[in-house]
């Protein structure tokens, strides 16, 4: 008798990189609109309270349509409530940087603003891909996101260049979100298989094109680019941080109680 | 209350009231500029002030939801909705400040205890129907008391209860929807909208304020038309109202002496524990202090935002002027 193999697969092979791709757009927003719909109620002033209630309603609009197109296009019969509450941890296949805790001010909006840097530049490729349902998804998110670039930048300039407080608070932010931002321009099998179908996004040309807006607002905002470091990856296979979990229990608690019914 | 070079005496002139009634009476719209009566201020600028911050801590019981709502639509469905209820506090906010008050002060009052807002606001959200329960009852019920406050006699309310109106319907519509899905689902959320509606009617019922005997303001406000309507005639026509809706998907009140008298045609109901009302509105209902905690930590955390917005712009003008 031999002992059992304990060699296994370095890879898994994905089957349908569509879907798979799609959930990583779709995961990105509906994460990210999750965190930022968690300052509803409690914001700085009642105007930035509706602005934030508004840019988590856009985000949690934009997943649940993108995950809705994953469902169809994995054919399995899931829709996008069944994607959004009933997969685990692993499953999910958000960048990192923004399944983080919501922070103060300072971190919600500097990673806003890093984000939808690299948001309207995705979305502006994707809005002339030819798989049709995803390109229009992307025109409309686009205007969108143009919207929250401009709010995020705005106040990215208000912390930077207004109070010595302030000032350090966004640099703090800064400083803790950078190494998570490379996450955002890894390409991979996943990215190749889509190209073939039509879906072309040049990840390094829209680093670049990110990295002259980032520095841009950073610099105007009188605070300093982080050095090159360390960095932080592995959302679009399914390994997060530690607080992914924790959002997700909060986020899933009622529906995974309730298996089967309708809201 | 401060002198205002529009406004004549404190001690109001006889005359200029007597006109002031006349233009009331005719049914006239009072705006910012125009004269009017020292009490007639301070009663609008009481009711407009609360009203605002029932809006602004309206957003706490329900924003308690938003990261569990259990499916995308209703997720999306309850953030909107707190966001319209931000932006009423706003647009009512800004209608007190026509009044001579401005938003910093009304806010104050509300952080340091002084202001008063719904009380219903002080119970708290324990399950998700509460969320269908508050669009379907608060809601429904505020449409009740603003449907009259359309007609109030002050212009900018009365304007902005037109615009908000619209959107409260609409946040009505989208509680009752909640509220007859789970009445028609598995035991389990049946059993947890009945659970919500027991908890929720009273203080529901609560909401238009003390029988008119015990409402001390209630005659020189229906004169000035300032209200409407009696606190006891809208609540009736509220429950009127929602008897009906109830009953359609199988739900009960927790009230063995509801029962429609032919003769009037309404829906008469039990005596209000009114002695927890004055609890409620003493400081001593469920959620007082954790909802006005809230609002401080939110005020408190946010100073610095503040702050740093101020900074900035001061910095901007004095660049602009620089350049210039
Ligand atoms: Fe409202
Ligand atoms: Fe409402």
């Amino acid at each position: 008798m031999t002992a059992p193999s304990v060699a296994g697969k370095r890879e898994e092979i994905i089957a349908n990189p569509l879907f798979e791709y799609l959930l990583r757009l779709g995961d990105d927003r509906l994460v990210l609109g999750h965190r930022m719909s968690e300052w509803c109620g409690h914001g700085p002033i009642l105007e930035e309270d509706i602005a934030m209630a508004n840019i988590a309603l856009d985000l949690v609009g934009q997943g649940s349509a993108l995950l809705k197109l994953a469902g169809e296009t994995e054919g399995a019969g899931r829709d996008e409530d069944a994607l959004a509450y009933f997969r685990s941890e692993p499953e999910f296949r958000n960048a990192q940087m923004l399944e983080l805790p919501k922070g103060d001010f300072a971190f919600t909006m500097v990673r806003q603003f890093l984000f939808d840097a690299f948001s309207v530049l995705q979305w502006d490729a994707l809005a002339t891909c030819t798989f049709a349902p995803l390109a229009g998804i992307a025109a409309k998110a686009l205007k969108e996101d143009r919207y929250h670039l401009r709010h995020s930048s705005d106040w990215m300039l208000r912390m930077g260049d207004g109070t010595e407080e302030s000032h350090a608070r966004a640099q703090k932010a800064l400083n803790h979100l950078w190494r998570f931002t490379g996450e955002l321009f890894e390409s991979d099998a996943v990215d190749a298989a889509v190209h073939a179908q039509g879906i072309v996004v040049d990840l390094a040309a829209i680093q670049s094109r990110w990295q002259q807006t980032v520095f841009d607002v950073v610099g105007r905002a009188t605070l300093a680019v982080p050095p090159a470091g360390a960095t932080s990856s592995g959302g679009r296979r399914g390994r997060h941080t530690e607080s992914l979990g924790h959002m997700l229990a909060e986020m899933q608690i009622v529906a995974r109680s309730h298996p089967g019914a309708k809201w | 209350m401060e002198q205002k070079p529009s406004k004549a005496a404190a001690t109001d002139d006889p005359a200029l009231v007597a006109a002031f009634e006349a233009r009331i009476a005719a049914g006239e719209s009072i705006e910012p500029k125009d004269w009017m009566p020292d009490r007639y201020r301070r009663q609008l600028t009481r009711m407009m002030s609360q009203h605002a911050h029932s809006e602004i801590v309206g957003m706490l019981p329900e924003g308690n939801w938003i990261t569990r709502a259990p499916s995308l639509r209703r997720k999306m469905c309850l953030i909107a909705k707190v966001q319209d209820e931000a932006g009423h506090g706003l647009y009512i906010y800004c209608g007190t400040e026509t009044l001579g008050t401005d938003r910093q002060t009304l806010v104050e009052q509300l952080l340091d205890g002084t202001a008063k807002y719904s009380s219903i606001f002080n119970y708290p959200t324990l399950t998700w129907a509460d969320i269908g329960c508050i669009g379907w009852l608060v809601d429904g019920a505020a449409i009740v008391n603003q449907t009259v406050l359309a007609k109030a006699s002050y212009g900018p309310y009365a304007r902005a209860m037109i615009r908000i109106c619209k959107e409260e319907n609409f946040h009505k519509r989208q509680g009752y929807e909640i509220v007859a899905t789970l009445a028609t689902g598995t035991p389990a959320q049946k059993a947890m909208v009945q659970d919500a509606l027991n908890r929720w009617w009273w203080p529901s019922l609560m909401m238009f304020g003390p029988s008119d005997k015990d409402s001390p303001n209630s005659a020189e406000l229906l004169k000035w038309r300032v209200k409407r309507k009696t606190n006891d005639e809208l609540r009736q026509r509220f429950v009127n109202l929602t008897v009906p809706q109830a009953q359609a998907v199988g739900l009960t009140f927790p009230d063995p002496d509801l029962k429609y008298d032919e003769a009037s045609e309404d829906w008469k109901f039990g005596a209000i524990d009114w002695d927890e009302f004055f609890e409620v509105i003493k400081g001593n209902g469920p959620c007082n202090q954790d909802r006005i905690a809230a609002r401080r930590k939110a005020h408190d955390e946010g100073q610095w935002v503040r702050e740093a917005s101020a900074a900035y712009a001061e910095k901007n003008a004095a660049r602009s002027t620089e350049a210039a």
